[in-house]
């Protein structure tokens, strides 16, 4: 406790020197300096040509968040973050550090995408290098846009959003995770940088699976990213997120605030594949991934449905959660956590059981190698209003080699005698027999874990997007490349 | 084809071959007979490359490179296969893609084009249906809740497909009846041609009443110790491996 007591105290008073200095950031210049204060958030807000609205409540998040104090319950292990070291708008791009071309760039970073199959092009970009991005995507952009605005629906980014649709934002944002939800997502509410919003009418039935990878503008989102979904009645939303691409982010610290609002009989299937960078081998590096995803299901009959794949950043933080308020309503978790070398994930879900017959499935299957360590952590709570409630959780672990560790840790709260609540867990090795007999017949070893973990995570795999699943798939082999000896 | 000289191996330290010497030639089937614990799995282990076999003396020349220098995959791609005593499940991995996966991996080291996925399907097809099994088993998790006649004939049917140089079937006639013993030895008789070899693994006799071999062998403490024909695995059923002077106390191989 004495140590985030001092820790709080050297923030009041980073911040108030910042102030003492009479710091004031000209909305003219293209980038904020270090660190995080009132004008900060306001220039962010500026920068924006937000509504008052949005500044009030982005300032009201970080009045709260500097009485907040940084979560320590779950199972990582970090380096204090110096919440005023780090840039929270477009942090310039310093010449120095980053590669001018490929010949610059990690071979082994190069080496992955290759096995990933990215196209040669798009190899620069993610590898951090300068370049004029050229979008063979806008014209197909443009094409999704039309469709999409012939069915009614709205796929912006939500600074887009703010400025086109307020009365839709007003009501929703913050509903789902209020703005002092946790630390990170209250963070988030001030600094939010960009994000998604989407909005689908009654009854209509989106045309196509939505994807940040055709928003225009989607580049450097990454590290306060807000998301906000809403499906009216009646209506169904598939949404993915992320790319199995390792991204690099001069950020180390991201913060992303997903909400979910699916109305009566409504549905939204939501998938991410996460795979931010991980760090070096030996631990250095890589980033720290605190999000807060949260969905309602506020409508009868209605239905979310969470689909991850995290196999990146250093520090996995994150529980895609689900709210059954509607009768009826359905809430699913499926979740791949796969964490090698010296990565550290803690993750799982919360399913809140509020109408009756609602029922919740979680099926987990978390991977760990090397030194790393990989937490399930889930609650599953019925309250009394939620009659003949159901839910079953199936939580896996797989351990590669001796020095990694994996945990689970469910709590199970029930107030509601008809309720009916299954935990299935297992943990298991892969076995010398099972590596054996599939490099008899001709894999490599690491081709055989791929193999084997890629058969062990087929209940979840199977719930992405087709082409979504096959890159998937790819990238689970190449993310534990070096863990067989 | 496969000539083993003065092989000793050894697990954690214990000797279990002592001075093996094989062998076979191309288009030749041999028999390995011999009580338990007598080292029969040992060498199918060590011949495909087992981790944990420790070779400690002696050389095995496989179509005349030393096959110790290979690894477990390579030796597959060189066309070495072993059909398990005790085939190993693989959760969530579908039979067809399993076989495929292998063929392609195989093709690969060969420099050979890979299967594409009609024609792979409609070979899978063609070789499980010769083994009288039944489609929906391609389609279900590799050896996940199988008989053990299924996972025997599974394993007879990655072998048909992958169409191995020298085979090595590990008591595949063990726990099967005799119609699956017969659809089995089918399946490795239609694998005999002048290019191909196979060592087959043995405790019974009945197994060679279907795959007739060219030379059976006896194994006892490690070594082989005495060699023949037909004739040999019907006296060692008639009279027991007392017949070679082998007490059951001394077949053993600790």
């Amino acid at each position: 406790m004495v140590e985030v007591a001092e820790t709080e105290d050297a923030l009041r008073e980073a911040t108030q020197r910042e102030y003492e200095y009479g710091f004031v950031t000209s909305i003219d210049s293209e980038f904020a300096p270090k660190g995080l204060n009132e004008d900060i958030v306001r220039f962010i807000s500026a920068k924006k040509n937000e509504p008052e609205w949005m500044l009030q409540w982005r300032l009201e998040g970080y009045r709260i968040w500097l009485e907040m104090n940084e979560p320590n319950w779950a199972f990582v292990n970090y380096e204090p973050i110096d919440y005023q070291d780090a840039f929270y708008y477009a942090a310039p791009k310093s010449d120095e550090t980053a590669p001018k071309s490929l010949d610059e760039v990690d071979p082994k970073l190069l080496e992955t995408y290759e096995k990933l199959g990215i196209p040669l092009q798009e190899r620069a970009a993610l590898a951090g290098i300068a370049v004029d991005a050229v979008f063979d995507s806008v014209s197909v952009a443009t094409t999704f846009r039309e469709k999409l605005h012939e069915a009614g629906v709205i796929f912006c980014s939500i600074s887009e959003a703010i400025q086109q649709h307020p009365t839709l934002v007003k009501e929703y944002l913050g509903s789902v995770v209020p703005i002092s939800d946790n630390y990170f997502a209250t963070l988030n509410s001030a600094v939010f940088s960009d994000g998604t919003f989407v909005y689908v009418p009654k009854g209509v039935r989106c045309p196509m699976e939505l994807s940040t990878y055709f928003r225009i503008n989607a580049a450097n989102t990454g590290q306060f990213e807000r998301t906000l979904i809403i499906a009216d009645e009646g209506s169904y939303v598939s949404y993915l997120e992320g790319c199995t691409a390792p991204m690099r982010d001069e950020n180390q610290l991201h913060a992303a605030v997903v909400e979910l609002i699916a109305h009566d009989n409504a549905e939204i299937k939501y998938s991410t594949v996460q795979n931010w960078y991980p760090g070096d081998e030996n631990g250095k590096g890589g980033i720290f991934n605190f999000v807060t995803k949260r969905g309602i299901c506020k409508g009868r009959n209605s239905k979310i449905s969470w689909t991850q794949v995290e196999t990146g950043s250093a520090v996995t933080w994150k529980y895609p959660s689900c709210i059954l308020e509607g009768d009826n309503s359905v809430g699913e978790f499926y979740s791949v956590a796969l964490t090698n070398n010296f990565q550290q994930a803690d993750t799982g879900t919360k399913m809140i059981h509020i109408g009756k017959n609602t029922s919740s499935t979680i099926i987990s299957k978390g991977i760990s190698a090397g030194q790393a360590q990989n937490t399930y952590r889930g609650l599953v709570k019925v309250l009394g209003s939620a009659k003949m409630a159901r839910n079953y959780t199936q939580c896996d672990s797989l351990l590669i080699g001796d020095k990694c560790g994996a945990h689970t840790v469910p709590y199970i709260e029930t107030n509601q005698p008809t309720a009916r609540v299954e935990h299935e867990a297992t943990t298991s090795r892969i076995s010398d027999d099972q590596l054996f007999y599939v490099m008899q017949r001709g894999l490599s070893g690491e081709d055989a874990v791929g193999l084997i973990v890629n058969g062990y995570c087929k209940e979840v795999l199977k719930e992405l997007p087709m082409e979504f699943a096959v890159e998937a798939q790819k990238l689970l082999s190449v993310s534990l490349e070096g863990s067989v000896g | 084809m496969l000539s083993i000289k003065d092989l000793h191996a050894e697990i954690d330290g214990k000797e279990i071959l002592r001075g093996l010497n094989l062998e076979i030639d191309t288009g030749e089937i041999h028999a390995i007979m011999g009580p338990n614990g007598s080292g029969k799995s040992t060498l199918s282990y060590v011949l495909s490359g087992r981790e944990g076999y420790a070779v400690t003396k002696g050389e095995i020349l496989y179509k005349g490179k030393d096959l110790l220098k290979l690894t477990v995959e390579e030796r597959a791609g060189e066309g070495i296969f072993l059909a398990f005593q005790y085939p190993v499940e693989i959760p969530g991995v579908t039979g067809l893609s399993f076989l495929r996966t292998a063929l392609n991996a195989v093709k690969r080291y060969r420099g050979e084009k890979e299967v594409p996925a009609t024609e792979f399907l409609k070979l899978a097809r063609e070789k499980a249906e010769g083994l009288k099994m039944d489609q929906a088993m391609l389609k279900r998790f590799v050896n996940v809740g199988f008989s053990g006649g299924e996972k025997k004939r599974n394993e007879v049917l990655q072998m048909a497909l992958l169409e191995p140089s020298l085979a090595l079937l590990d008591e595949t006639d063990s726990g099967l009846d005799i119609d699956a013993l017969k659809l089995v030895s089918k399946g490795v008789n239609a694998l005999r041609s002048p290019q191909r070899s196979a060592l087959v693994i043995t405790h019974y006799q009945r197994l060679l009443n279907y795959i007739v071999p060219d030379k059976i062998h006896v194994l006892a403490k490690g070594k082989i110790v005495e060699t023949g024909g037909k004739d040999l695995a019907l006296r060692l059923e008639e009279k027991g491996y007392s017949v070679l002077g082998l007490s059951d106390d001394e077949t053993q191989a600790a």
